[in-house]
């Protein structure tokens, strides 16, 4: 597979910047967030992602979506990232989707898919509990009960938790936290009883919430795949969501990166353009060729998952590990040659450098990924 | 792709892999750790092994040392796909280049681009056969990463060129047959214009040369003179005076090359190098948390670099390249393969300080360490390539 967007997904980007570039430039994040808005994204867009097929983007085509890949998911994603546009895209039609038509059995699927595809439900799942990206660590008690099972715990960054219809929520069913074995991934319905939401105001004024579980029953029906052998299921829907971040993570790089060098090439000082300057000219160099390279990483990952999900691992590893270093780097410098500018609210680059350190954390950070390629390798 | 040439190019997988496993002798399928592993070819060529000889010969009659050079002139004839292919599959075997030159890296592709059909004729076949070595005639004392300023005099006599200078730095002057040079042709014109490329043979009257000891203790190159060296007007590729041209154009080959040691391995992992010499823990980990990031960190980097490297072919190959973007992959690859050599020399420890023994290989790591240190030099130093990215593909003002 070559390494370069073929001319249908060329032209699938091509609409999705248009649409998203059009309709929500970054004053649409800007304005949500001065307003508070209670539901933290715009309805009325997700109903044209989903006119347009982005909803259903990967869902598969007998349940009303597009059937598409990961490439295309990150496209999209990628168009995301330049905007920072707030969007239900990565937590419902990413994760949520893949969880359910990787997990789900025939009626989990002729149930939540179709929803998903023409934008009715929102889906997200419900993995961190500690500060830091750990998913083995998952200790969620899931007992059982009767039928069914009974949740307790709390989990944290549930990445549009406050609006979601259904939550996918990895819980412990066996063993003790760090084992891979006895994860069971439940889906479970927001409004049950002792299920209580604390939407969080982040940095990067994008949705978030808290969830805590106080011996919520759910039956024997919500189970998604295997009881105990959720572990497969749910590395590979991180997988998904960690390539899906990695694309933003480049879009986001690139935007910030491109507001640069135009600001480069229009700010004088010393009678001269900042870009004249030397020390500048060179960091900015560096920087493009980090984002080269961690674009490509980032293809090949996607196109790892489309080929065999279960053995993109090392690739999404790399790629999630160089789009955090990337990101970082960009928004940095970003604000830094920006000069005072940069520091200001008014200024959108802030909005770059607070959305790209949440990115960092979604789904395992640099180091994390970097820590889970060296013990692949066997070091 | 269509699905008939989806389904040829597997089956061409399925036929070279074939065709390698049966052809490339085991010795050849390690990396070379010396310059006698590598064969480059040229009058005075010897094989340091009768593998190296068999692997050349198998490799050479398939047109395979230049795989992707049209038939008629040596080559194998393979689309950019194919080409692609037998690269996967040697690498996966880990086999070696059967014939390594400057002038299949640089030469060639200049003269498929610039050169008349005489010339192709008459050079390209011996390089695909590696009859004739070549070296670069670029650098003078003064004009380094200010090549244009070149001062080596071409002087016009009736079918003639006259040449009189000095180059240095020219690797492998000395082993060489031929080379290719840079000369001034017109000292009126701005510097830029008055440059022309020209090829001659270093047996030439008037030609010598003196090695140049590095500092890993090897002398892989040379200071060069020419001293009224004659050499006909029709060894001229490209245009009198426009030799700029084809200068740059082989440079961004040169660039390509060089930044794929960046790419290449040392066989195997580094965390396993690493392992034999400072040990692991119960649970497999390096004994040293901190040299492990530092690999760990090196090996995303790597993957990265990989996945750019085959996508700046593929960019090529869907004509989306940018002509400068060689620069870009060369100073990361050439920073790159600097960073593996300080790991390797931190993960060797004492081991790797030995410099003349049979158990170091006379040296071989930091022999090896050292030598890294001109790839950031030769072809183009990182500073000068993060300048060209700068102009020619950020537009940065001034640059
Ligand atoms: C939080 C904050 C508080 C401040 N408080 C005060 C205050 O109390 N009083 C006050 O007077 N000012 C204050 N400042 C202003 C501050 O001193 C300026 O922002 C600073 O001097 C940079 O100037 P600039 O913002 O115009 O950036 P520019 O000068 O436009 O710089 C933009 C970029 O170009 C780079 N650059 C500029 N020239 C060169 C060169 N020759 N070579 C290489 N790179 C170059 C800079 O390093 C920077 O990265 C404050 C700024 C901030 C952010
Ligand atoms: C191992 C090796 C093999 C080589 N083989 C060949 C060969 O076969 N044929 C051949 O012709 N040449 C060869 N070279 C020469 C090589 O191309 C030059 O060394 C190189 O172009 C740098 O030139 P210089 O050594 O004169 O350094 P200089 O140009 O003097 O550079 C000195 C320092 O100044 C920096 N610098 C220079 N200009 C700028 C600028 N504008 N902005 C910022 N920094 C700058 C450089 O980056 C460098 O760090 C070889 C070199 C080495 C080390």
């Amino acid at each position: 597979m070559a390494l370069v967007l073929t001319e249908e997904q060329s032209m699938l980007r091509d609409s999705a910047r248009g649409l998203i570039s059009d309709k929500a430039p970054v004053s649409h994040l800007r304005g949500l967030r001065d307003a508070k808005d209670p539901t933290g994204f715009s309805k009325e867009l997700w109903q044209s992602f989903a006119e347009m097929g982005f909803a259903g983007l990967l869902v598969p085509e007998e349940f009303g979506g597009s059937g598409l890949g990961f490439v295309e998911a990150g496209v999209v994603m990628e168009e995301i990232g330049r905007t920072l546009m707030p969007s239900p895209f990565l937590a419902t039609s990413v994760v949520a989707a893949s969880a359910l038509s990787r997990g789900g059995n025939a009626a989990q699927k002729s149930e939540y898919l179709p929803k998903i595809s023409n934008g009715s439900l929102l889906a997200t799942l419900a993995i961190d509990e500690g500060a830091k990206h750990r998913p083995l660590q998952t200790n969620l008690q899931a007992v059982r009960a009767g039928n069914g099972f009974k949740l307790s715990g709390a989990k944290a960054l549930v990445v549009d938790g406050h609006v979601a219809d259904l939550f996918i929520v990895a819980a412990r069913t066996a063993g003790s936290a760090g084992e891979r074995e006895g994860l069971t991934l439940f889906l479970v319905n927001p409004k049950a009883r002792g299920v209580a939401v604390e939407r969080t105001i982040m940095v990067d004024a994008h949705n978030a919430a808290r969830i805590e579980f106080a011996n919520v029953e759910v039956n024997a029906d919500s189970v998604l795949g295997e009881v105990d052998q959720g572990a497969a299921l749910l590395d590979g829907v991180l997988d998904i969501g960690r390539g899906a971040v990695a694309s933003e993570m480049v879009g986001l790089s690139d935007e910030v990166f491109g507001r640069t060098v135009e600001y480069l090439k229009s700010r004088k000082q010393f009678g001269k353009l900042i870009g004249e300057f030397q020390a500048l000219q060179h960091r900015a160099a560096q920087l493009y060729v980090d984002i080269e390279i961690t674009r490509a990483a980032t293809m090949k990952a996607l196109q790892a998952l489309d080929t065999d999900v279960a053995k993109a691992a090392s690739a999404v590893a790399v790629a999630k590990a160089r789009a955090g270093t990337t990101a970082t780097r960009a928004v940095q410098e970003g604000v830094q040659m920006h000069g005072g500018m940069g520091m200001t609210d008014q200024f959108d680059i802030g909005f770059f450098m607070k959305r790209a350190r949440v990115c960092e954390e979604l789904f395992g950070d640099a180091n994390y990924h970097t820590e889970q390629l060296a013990r692949a390798r066997g070091y | 792709m269509s699905e008939s040439e989806a389904a040829d190019l597997e089956e061409f997988r399925k036929q070279t892999r074939a065709w390698l496993e049966a052809n490339c002798p085991p010795e050849m399928r390690k990396p070379a750790t010396s310059d006698a592993d590598v064969f480059w070819g040229g009058r005075n060529a010897k094989f340091s092994s009768e593998p190296q000889r068999i692997w050349f010969e198998r490799m050479r009659d398939k047109g395979w040392t230049v795989p992707d050079w049209p038939k008629e002139y040596g080559g194998g004839g393979l689309s950019a796909a194919e080409h692609k292919v037998l690269r996967a599959e040697m690498a996966k075997m880990g086999a070696r280049p059967p014939l390594s030159s400057f002038g299949i890296w640089m030469l060639g592709p200049a003269l498929l681009k610039y050169g008349n059909e005489a010339q192709k004729k008459e050079h390209l076949p011996n390089i695909a056969a590696g009859l004739i070595r070549w070296c670069q005639g670029y650098s003078e004392p003064n004009a380094g990463s200010d090549l244009a300023s070149l001062q080596t005099r071409a002087e016009s006599d009736g079918d003639d060129f006259v040449i009189t200078g000095q180059k240095i730095w020219t690797s492998y002057a000395n082993y060489a047959d031929w080379i290719f040079c840079l000369v001034r042709t017109d000292p009126a014109a701005k510097k830029h214009d008055g440059i022309s490329f020209i090829l001659f043979d270093m047996t030439s009257k008037g030609v010598s040369t003196k090695p140049i000891l590095l500092i890993s203790g090897y002398s892989p190159f040379c200071e060069t003179f020419f001293d009224g060296v004659r050499v006909p007007k029709s060894h001229v590729v490209g245009t009198v005076n426009r030799g700029w041209d084809v200068a740059k154009y082989l440079l961004q080959h040169e660039r390509a090359m060089i930044s794929g040691m960046g790419e290449r391995g040392v066989g195997r992992p580094l965390g396993q190098i690493a392992a034999d010499s400072v040990g692991s823990d119960a649970q497999g980990k390096l004994d040293d948390s901190m040299l492990r990031s530092q690999i760990a960190s090196f090996d995303v980097d790597e993957a990265a670099l990989a996945a750019c490297a085959e996508r700046a072919v593929d960019l090529a190959k869907a004509g989306q390249a940018h002509p400068a973007f060689s620069s870009a992959m060369k100073y990361y690859g050439t920073e790159l393969n600097k960073r593996r050599y300080e790991i390797l020399m931190s993960a060797g420890g004492v081991d790797a300080l030995e410099w003349e023994s049979e158990r170091s290989k006379q040296g071989a790591r930091p022999r090896a360490w050292l030598r890294t240190k001109a790839n950031s030099i030769e072809g183009g130093t990182s500073e000068v390539m993060l300048g060209i990215v700068a102009k020619r593909i950020l537009d940065l003002p001034g640059a």
